[in-house]
């Protein structure tokens, strides 16, 4: 099992005859992803690596039975594409993108929620269940089939410390960007609930950084979970970020600083690492704690290892 | 962005909500002009981003053109919080009855706008007391029609159906309005000022969202970047001036952090920010190394994660720049991700760099050489 997505999903790609699109739909192909089709407008008829591409998702919808959409459109068309892929019947959206501007976003979330519809990102590198699907950019050589589920909003940090894991033989059940943007689909606490109900994870790593209150908004939750947490949070020599005025410091109050996010996750039961290479480390003492717990996998409630 | 005072002001003005009588100038003669022409005692404001504007000195009261003058005078060759005084706003002085707050703000924790209000507003908003304070999430799909702000000046003690009432429903609908409108991030009126029947914004803060400067042509721009992160601003790069001795280039926001936080834990200090960006090219590889050059750091450490990124091109990016600027400034590289191999086999053989696959180790070996 794999959160999201696994080797049944079939993919949309919109924008896949862009450059990116282009390369990153032959880079799925090939770790075995399930692409049927993909959307350009005015491309209809095109091949992209043997994926048929049509000018609109209905289009696309008509001929194909698809779960999931990539969307590598360029920022300002990106409200569009999101709007018309999920009208169009599709209930997973990866958004690619950077730098889509945030009332677009604002529009997004509000129609996703109300149809029910679940959104990774936009500014991620998506999501990979190791060996079965990748959807979205992140290099393939890293990952490696396991049982850590990891969720992160950083791109290049996921990677870094993916890559530590499968270095050192941990593999992952599914690998999560939430997305680095102000406004994103999804929070910790959804894609954490997600690892605590999935029976192919046994521990999640939280990747986090100053800004925001992400990571204080996930400590309540975690503190119910049966899993163990293990996190990394960038930021804490870097320079203060940009503040939004009073109203930045009404909402969080305080929150976003580095030792407030590592208080909070602490407080929660998570084993804060230092760097990020010392993440694989905590979290092989906690998978070997949880091998050697006799009620391992039979009362999940009571077994929580102490620390 | 944030916009200065006046600018919101203007735009509030455009959206049919009222600001006190006013002009901006850059000399200490149109200010004692501006004072003369509005009468009476003058409200003298420095045109600065900073939060803390008034406990920062950079606000006067001022009794006539006389008394303006000066002031200004004054004003122009001061800085607020670090930033310069170039520009004043001169606005006829209120008989203000009550100070509200009112804001709106993108909030990512509920993905809505949230509209934040209080019948306690002035200066300190951050210390009035929870409970005192008005948050209402906005459902964009509904907007912020009548019937909401109406409600939310009944929330502020404020009878709706009173002139006051009015008028305070009108700014609220029309705050919404700008907004979304301009793609706002914040708009924040704090003191909103009741005088009698009439409110007033006394204040105007807006931050617009970065991504939709694009679409927004008439919004002036404001920089407030140093030269150098100005400069890479312009190429794409985001970049901050720090105070230590190694130079650093990393590929998206957490990483470069993660890089920061490596140099201070092996006892040195990062002499910048730099991130080139997920998708970093040949292009923003040359042109962000430059920029960490030009500030002479003891060492350079290079932490290259490649997803979009090809390493081959950053390694032929960087193997170019040493030819141009020597070697004077030992440089470490990190590289892994896509198409590592050959982008080490380049640097090694081409340029003789020590390429390191772990960040830790590369991080080691960087604040060695700095040391």
């Amino acid at each position: 099992m794999s959160i999201l997505i696994d080797e049944q999903t079939s993919v949309l790609v919109q924008g896949i005859t862009g450059n990116q699109g282009r390369f990153h739909t032959q880079q799925m192909l090939a770790y075995g992803t399930n692409v049927v089709a993909g959307v350009t407008p005015g491309r209809c008829g095109m091949e992209v690596e043997g994926v048929p591409v049509f000018d609109t998702v209905r289009a696309a919808t008509e001929e194909y039975s698809i779960d999931a959409s990539v969307l590598f459109t360029p920022a300002a068309a990106v409200k569009d594409a999101a709007l018309e892929a999920m009208e169009a019947g599709i209930r997973t959206l990866v958004i690619i993108t950077e730098h889509v501007p945030v009332h677009d976003c604002l529009e997004i979330m509000a129609y996703a929620d109300r149809i029910g519809a679940t959104i990774i990102g936009p500014n991620t590198y998506g999501i990979v269940s190791p060996g079965r699907c990748k959807i979205g950019i992140a290099p393939s050589s890293i990952f490696l089939p396991g049982s850590v589920g990891v969720v992160a909003r950083s791109g290049t940090l996921s990677y870094e410390i993916v890559g530590n894991l499968t270095a050192s033989g941990v593999g992952q059940s599914t690998v999560v960007g939430i997305g680095g943007d102000r406004v994103v689909g999804q929070s910790f606490i959804d894609i954490l609930r997600l690892f605590e109900a999935d029976s192919a994870t046994s521990v999640v790593v939280l990747i986090g950084e100053i800004g925001g209150s992400a990571e204080e908004e996930a400590a309540p939750y975690i503190t119910q979970m049966t899993k163990p947490v293990v996190a990394y949070i960038a930021g804490q020599s870097a320079p203060p970020g940009k503040r939004m005025g009073h109203a930045g410091a009404i909402i969080e109050r305080g929150r976003g600083t580095y030792h407030h996010k590592r208080r909070a996750l602490e407080e929660a039961g998570v084993r804060v690492a230092e760097l990020p290479s010392q993440v694989t480390g905590i979290v092989q003492t906690e998978l070997s704690m949880l091998h050697a717990d006799p009620f391992y996998g039979l009362i999940w409630s009571f077994s929580r290892p102490q620390q | 962005m944030r916009l200065f005072e006046y600018m919101g002001k203007q735009l509030f003005i455009d959206f049919g909500i009222r600001v006190p009588r006013g002009m901006v100038c850059d000399t200490p003669k149109t200010a004692a002009q501006i004072a003369q022409r509005l009468g009476g005692p003058v409200m003298i404001k420095a045109q600065v981003l900073s939060g803390k504007r008034g406990k920062g000195g950079g606000i006067r009261l001022a009794d006539g053109p006389k008394e303006s003058k000066l002031a200004a005078e004054q004003l122009l060759q001061s800085t607020v919080q670090g930033f310069p005084v170039e520009l004043l706003l001169i606005e006829e002085k209120l008989a203000i009855g009550q100070e509200l707050y009112l804001s709106l703000i993108v909030d990512g924790v509920s993905k809505k706008p949230v509209l934040i209000a209080s019948a306690q507003g002035g200066m300190d908003i951050e210390n009035v007391p929870e409970e005192q304070i008005i948050r209402q999430p906005i459902d964009v799909e509904l907007g912020l029609p009548t019937f909401l702000a109406r409600d939310i000046v009944r929330r502020l003690k404020i009878v709706p159906s009173s002139p006051c009432g009015k008028a305070l429903t009108q700014v609220v609908t029309a705050l919404y309005r700008l907004f979304t409108a301009i793609d706002a991030e914040l708009v924040e009126i704090n003191p909103l000022a009741i005088c009698g029947d009439t409110v007033y914004a006394a204040d105007a803060k807006i931050t617009v969202d970065d991504a939709s400067l694009y679409r927004h042509a008439h919004i002036p721009t404001v920089s407030e970047l140093t030269l150098g992160e100005q400069e890479a601003s312009k190429l794409g790069l985001s970049y901050v001036d720090l105070d230590g001795e190694i130079g650093v280039m990393a590929n998206g926001a957490g990483i470069t952090m993660a890089t920061l936080d490596m140099i201070t834990y092996f006892g040195s200090k990062p002499a910048n920010f730099l991130d080139i960006g997920g998708g970093a090219n040949q292009e923003a590889t040359r042109k962000g190394l430059e920029l960490v050059l030009a500030k002479q750091p003891k060492a350079v450490l290079v932490n290259i994660f490649g997803g979009i990124t090809r390493c081959d091109e950053v390694a032929q990016a960087i193997v170019g720049i040493r030819r141009q600027y020597g070697k004077s400034i030992p440089m470490v590289v990190r590289l892994a991700g896509t198409n590592q191999d050959a982008g080490r086999a380049i640097l090694e053989k081409e340029a003789g760099i020590e390429v390191f696959d772990l960040m830790q180790t590369a991080a080691q070996r960087a604040v060695e050489l700095a040391g």
